[in-house]
């Protein structure tokens, strides 16, 4: 008590500061729901990777199957998210920009692949590229088969990557002002020179972060790959269906070395946007 | 500027209006590529697979439709389907609500790793949170044996999809709200607290209001993923037909065993549902727009 007091004689602004009620509330509550639905299960998994021996670890991690998985899903998530980036600017920029009959279906439609379940994507990919579906017919006729390969895998994270670069891109481009533009454009600045040096800078951040989010989003994805990938040992089976298959064989240090490792890994993502997400906020109070 | 060149004479008006439109936008033709390649993608990717849905879900008519949806098993998917949502939605909102709170109305050390931790589970790939809890509560898991002998099942039933639900759709609330209660300030609530307003009463009257829409939608996505889960259900459900099936999971093991316009049939409940969240969505965000510029021209003419 003499403490809090002290503290708050030294800092007076720090009482100013919580006017508001309901700090300590909400501070508790948030914090005991978090540790006890997120954080305790994740540390959970970190502490039964102690159960292996580093030779046991780097074993599993490294035995061809598992090797040829992280390549499958590193791979086809980096070239998912490649695909999303143009794409993704492209429409960003054809909805902020650009007038068009239907526009704003077109805008309430990027977030199907948010709000429909991955499983039923899954099955609707599949019967697409399925050499008899509506896609997969014609797809045959000049030799391209989607189903049951890593192509199949790329064709469903696009689906499910694609509102993270338009979601991100679309505020900041809304955001810009025209004046920058005009300046440019009245100094005899010609548009490709406008849109290379002034709109790309601009959106880059946002694009990036777009990028990021995409490809850590697809890198676990199951429900929708699952179906169109066909799950050929070392061929077309990714990370996430492996760690299933260790689960259902009860090989759970085998599960945790895999997943502990995809874990790590979006963690570093999620890092890289927080700090793209930081750049873009600098930018956008300096502005 | 370009006005200072027309005024010192340098341009005629006419020029002036050419050149600023074709410098600040792209030439007809650019613009009609751009449009068709965007709306090309939006067709091949997104209309035709929601197209598909109902195509193949209708395919043997209306009454067969019926009929899928309403078998024994998916009848009990759908139960459970809605259990799950309405035990999981709820304890989202309220914590959702909670850190929202503390996030936009407060500032205190350690803020920013907060937001980070709320944002995990979005991260964390479906399959491996689902395997967290088979860890945790699974027979070789910490708390396995215990659960076993006091003859608690989580895993492999019912309480295991819930909370691996509650686990995959956690950040999706406070996503939501954060940005609008950033946005909203604190200035409202502060008056209220010093008119002498309790702190319930301050939240249910003054802040409510102001982020009701963005709750809805907060509400309507979270619902839609919780009902939609697959991944990790899928690990700690365990399949048993009648008991432990979510809808997506019924449309796994129908479209698995060939029976396609069945398997259509239940994903097109999801469907359904998927595109009433996104209806709901562009409601709410227009509705926010209208808001934030309302409040907005208020505070303008209050400065006045």
């Amino acid at each position: 008590m003499a403490l809090a007091k002290a503290i708050e004689n030294i800092f007076p602004q720090r009482r100013k500061r919580r006017v508001l009620p309901g700090f300590g509330l909400s501070l508790g509550f948030t914090v005991f729901y978090l540790s006890l639905i997120v954080l305790t299960p994740v540390s959970m998994l970190f502490l039964k990777t102690f159960d292996l021996t580093w030779a046991q670890f780097y074993g599993s991690i490294t035995s061809a199957r598992v090797l040829a998985s992280f390549r499958l899903s590193f791979g086809t998530a980096f070239a998912a998210a490649s695909v999303n980036i143009i794409f993704g600017v492209l429409l960003a920029w054809t909805l902020v920009r650009y007038d068009f009959p239907g526009k704003r279906i077109v805008d309430a439609f990027v977030d199907l692949p948010f709000a429909l379940p991955t499983a039923v994507a899954g099955i609707t990919l599949t019967t697409l590229y399925a050499g008899n579906g509506w896609f997969g017919q014609y797809l045959e006729i000049f030799g391209i088969r989607v189903d049951y390969t890593p192509l199949g895998i790329t064709v469903a994270l696009i689906f499910i990557g694609l509102p993270f670069v338009v979601r991100t891109v679309q505020p900041v481009l809304e955001a810009m002002e025209l004046d920058v533009e005009e300046a440019a454009a009245s100094l005899g600045a010609h548009r490709w020179y406008i849109v290379s040096r002034i709109i790309f800078p601009t959106i880059r951040p946002a694009a990036l972060t777009g990028f990021a989010l995409a490809f850590a989003r697809t890198l676990g994805e199951y429900g929708s790959v699952v179906f169109i990938a066909g799950n050929m040992p070392m061929k077309t089976e990714i990370s996430t269906l492996l760690i299933i298959t260790r689960l259902e064989q009860y090989d759970y240090p085998g599960a945790t070395a895999i997943a502990v490792t995809m874990l790590v890994a979006s963690f570093i993502l999620l890092l890289i946007i927080n700090v793209l997400q930081a750049r873009i906020n600098r930018k956008a109070s300096s502005v | 500027m370009i006005g200072l060149q027309y005024a010192a004479g340098k341009l005629p008006e006419h020029d002036l209006m050419v050149t600023r439109s074709s410098r600040l936008s792209e030439p007809r033709w650019v613009r009609w590529i751009v449009i068709g390649i965007s709306l090309l993608f939006v067709v091949v990717f997104l209309a035709v697979p929601l197209a598909l849905v109902f195509v193949k879900a209708f395919e043997k008519g209306t009454e067969a439709y019926f009929m899928a949806v309403t078998t024994p098993d998916a009848l009990a998917a759908i139960k459970l389907t809605l259990l799950t949502a309405a035990i999981a939605v709820p304890l989202n909102v309220v914590f959702g609500i909670s850190a929202a709170w503390l996030i936009a109305k407060f500032n205190f050390p350690g803020k920013n790793v907060l937001t980070t931790l709320i944002d995990l589970p979005f991260t964390v790939s479906p399959v491996i949170s689902g395997m967290l809890f088979v860890l945790l509560f699974g027979l070789q898991g910490v708390f396995g044996r215990w659960l076993d002998e006091h003859n608690v099942k989580i895993i492999f039933a019912v309480p295991g999809i819930v909370l691996s639900t509650i686990f995959a759709t956690f950040p999706f609330v406070a996503r939501e709200l954060i940005p609008i209660m950033q946005l909203s300030g604190t200035e409202e609530e502060e008056a209220a607290v010093v008119l002498g307003a309790s702190g319930w009463k301050t939240f249910f009257k003054v802040t409510l209001p102001n982020i009701k829409w963005g709750l809805m939608y907060g509400i309507i996505v979270c619902n839609a993923r919780a009902m939609g889960e697959f991944g990790a259900v899928s690990v700690v459900s365990g399949h048993i037909r009648g008991a432990t099936n979510t809808i997506p999971l019924q449309a796994e093991i129908l479209y698995n065993e060939y029976h396609i316009t069945a398997a259509f049939s239940v994903a097109s409940l999801l469907t359904f549902l998927a595109v009433v969240t996104l209806i709901i969505k562009k409601v709410a965000e227009i509705k926010i727009r209208r808001q934030a510029s309302t409040t907005n021209s208020q505070s303008f003419t209050g400065t006045l």
